[in-house]
């Protein structure tokens, strides 16, 4: 296989269909558009199904439909449809139903604009919907990494039966990168809980997600919470450069994390002890490495991000009340520039 | 006129009087016992066997309770020549 | 001495094997109950068991998945042909069918239920008809009549304010994907066969892969119409009927 240039939307739609992605129901929303027509092209001469619903509400339920059914199943949207999508998603991880989402943020709130913006961090890794759960979300900042992590999603949503979103920007889904794409998978059989009709199975096959009775829904969301603990334990990824003599370090995600690593190399040549922890998993988040790096001596953290200051808290929350932890974002669909980074990076180390 | 018979399974019937309702020929009333759920289930009167197995209680029953007999005429005859 | 007349051979009816032996919640004399039974029996005598799948609503039928012995799921409130697409794509050659209320598809599902037969959907709709929100406790649906009181429309549901009711068979035959639509009623025994065989109709409409079919079904609500059962058939009969008529709009 060898790299190519290729657009962002279309190189995770591909990624998909080779990681063996059966039923694609989508919307079309910028800026994630290619992705749904990539999918148009590809599934159909494959045999697959590909289908444009309605709405984000009824593509969200074709999906929940198609991998009850026990096929690799997906759709992808911008924020304002995922909003739509979101009591989807809440049947589909009170049912155990593994399902993929790639959400190509945009501008918020309301119809904001089609810009870039990472201001869905909330919605994706908290509020995805109704109940207590978190989706695994993945949150990759080139081209490459994403197509690596859609790969990653579907194995990691079948894995733990559970909802996993690709984050990415309309930056990251519109611009143009070399990739290298992974060979096609087989379609994956289906597993025994599916459902296709009893057939020669002695038991019927049931996918719901109403327990009426108190305690069997306050055991199930044991079971789920069991499961939360789980991906906690064995799914956290993230890149981290030269923060074990780090003075201050930035931590940033996606587009974000990509000028980050820009302000960090430049800082580091001006001779300033900086480092930078990009999470890579926005759910699980790396908590317990951003503790140790507060315990292994750095006082101070930059959290960049394109929106008003969301996995801020979080990191907040995972370094403790007596480190410094400020921010420097841009909403609205604008990017944040090295240079303003090294600016404040600058103010920051220069106050002991 | 054909012989028939019901069966009605009381504990799932729900005492909902449609399958009384429904029977030309009024074989059907309820049980003055209860079932486990405290209704009164419905109950056929054998008086004098008036119930020709139409089926008719079974297209009204909502829950499925009925399981209906007939004696087949043409069996009667069947059985005396053999 | 009598013959003993319930001997295995005379037996000429029992309860369908697609029916599971349980109690279902339904209220005494809803004709929820009628519409599974028939339902039953249908995909019995298709032999279509093994094959199908139903996509439960939500409303009073919510647990419909518990009470037929087939393989199941349960739909978020108005989606289920949007599931019963994704089901019956991934399952083409299965029999899917969905089993909704007037307030899962008239109202919150009506677009899922309006593309559904755009896109002919090879799927069988079972549209229980009783003119209120009947799990919620009895409030106003867009099946409502005129003049009807519900919890919602205390004083009778006022079509100045909230519309006329509305007619999914005729709605759903107008439509180009539609291959079978029909409206029946359960209100006694007569016409329960027929809705049965209406029934049969769209499941084989379903089988020859024509497009979708939906057999409307005006059915009962004693609790919340504050009837008795027999009362709540007479109320279709005499109230329910003239707006909405029996007929075939789709063949």
């Amino acid at each position: 296989m060898s790299k190519k240039l290729i657009k962002g939307n279309v190189a995770l739609a591909e990624a998909a269909v080779r990681a063996g992605c059966q039923a694609y129901f989508g919307y079309p929303i910028t800026p994630q558009t290619e992705l749904l027509e990539h999918m148009a092209i590809r599934m159909p001469e494959l045999g697959r199904t590909f289908l444009q619903a309605e709405s984000e509400v009824a593509a969200i339920n074709m999906v929940y439909g198609a991998a009850s059914s026990g096929v690799r199943a997906m759709t992808s949207s911008s924020g304002p449809g995922i909003s739509l999508m979101q009591e989807g998603l809440s049947y589909i991880v009170g049912s155990e139903v593994p399902v993929v989402i790639i959400d190509v943020m945009r501008g918020g709130p309301g119809l904001g604009n089609i810009q870039p913006a990472q201001s869905d961090y909330n919605q994706l890794t908290k509020t995805a919907g109704h109940g207590d759960y978190n989706p695994i979300v993945l949150a990759p900042s080139t081209i490459q990494e994403g197509v690596d992590m859609v790969t990653l999603s579907f194995d990691l949503a079948d894995k733990y039966r559970t909802l996993v979103f690709v984050a990415i920007d309309g930056a990251i889904g519109q611009m143009m990168e070399p990739a290298e794409m992974p060979p096609m998978q087989e379609l994956h059989p289906r597993p025994e809980w599916a459902i296709t009709g009893q057939g020669e199975r002695n038991e019927k096959n049931i996918i719901t997600s109403i327990y009426l009775g108190a305690d069997n829904l306050g055991d199930f969301n044991d079971k789920l919470q069991a499961k939360l603990r789980a991906i906690e334990e064995s799914e956290v990824r993230y890149e981290a450069e030269t923060v074990d003599d780090a003075e201050l370090i930035v931590v940033a995600f996606g587009t974000s994390g990509r000028v980050a690593k820009s302000a960090v190399h430049h800082l580091r040549k001006a001779g300033k002890k900086v480092g930078l922890l990009r999470p890579i998993t926005l759910w699980p988040f790396p908590s317990k490495k951003l503790a140790a790096l507060a315990d292994g001596g750095t006082k101070k953290f930059l959290v960049v991000e394109m929106n008003m200051g969301q996995m801020l808290h979080d990191v907040r929350y995972a370094v403790g009340r007596d480190i410094d932890v400020q921010f420097f974002g841009r909403a609205g669909g604008s990017i944040p520039m090295p240079e303003e980074i090294q600016e404040k990076a600058m103010a920051m180390l220069e106050v002991n | 006129m054909a012989k028939g018979h019901v069966i009605i399974d009381i504990e799932r019937c729900k005492g909902c009087d449609l399958c009384i309702q429904a029977c030309p020929q009024d074989v059907l009333e309820f049980a003055p016992t209860f079932n486990h759920k405290g209704y009164h289930p419905a109950m056929l009167v054998e008086h004098d066997n008036h119930c020709t197995g139409c089926t008719l209680c079974a297209v009204a029953c909502p829950d499925a309770c009925i399981t209906v007999y007939r004696e087949a005429p043409k069996r009667k005859q069947r059985m005396e020549k053999l | 001495m009598p013959v003993n007349v319930h001997v295995d051979e005379n037996l000429i009816y029992k309860r369908p094997s697609s029916l599971e032996d349980v109690h279902t919640h339904y209220c005494p004399g809803c004709t929820h109950g009628t519409a599974h039974r028939i339902v039953a029996e249908v995909l019995d005598e298709l032999g279509l068991q093994k094959e199908s799948i139903i996509v439960a609503p939500v409303g009073c039928a919510v647990f419909a998945y518990t009470y037929f012995a087939l393989d199941g799921v349960e739909a978020a409130h108005g989606r289920a042909p949007a599931m019963a697409t994704g089901i019956k794509r991934a399952n083409p050659d299965k029999i899917v069918f969905t089993y909704q209320g007037d307030g899962d598809l008239a109202s919150i599902g009506i677009a899922e239920a309006i593309h559904a037969a755009v896109r002919g959907e090879n799927i069988t709709i079972i549209f229980i008809n009783n003119a209120i929100y009947g799990m919620t406790g009895g409030q106003m649906s867009p099946t409502t009549l005129p003049g009807q009181s519900t919890t919602s429309s205390l004083d009778g549901r006022d079509s100045a304010i909230t519309g006329q009711p509305m007619h999914i068979a005729e709605l759903m035959a107008s439509l180009p994907g539609t291959a079978y639509s029909v409206r029946r009623s359960l209100h006694d025994a007569k016409h329960t066969i027929r809705a049965k065989k209406a029934i049969r109709k769209a499941f084989q409409t379903q089988i020859r892969g024509e497009g979708l079919s939906i057999v409307e079904l005006l059915s009962s609500c004693p609790t919340n119409w504050k009837m008795t059962p027999h009362q709540s058939l007479e109320w279709i009969k005499e109230e329910m009927l003239p707006t909405y008529p029996i007929g075939d709009f789709k063949t």
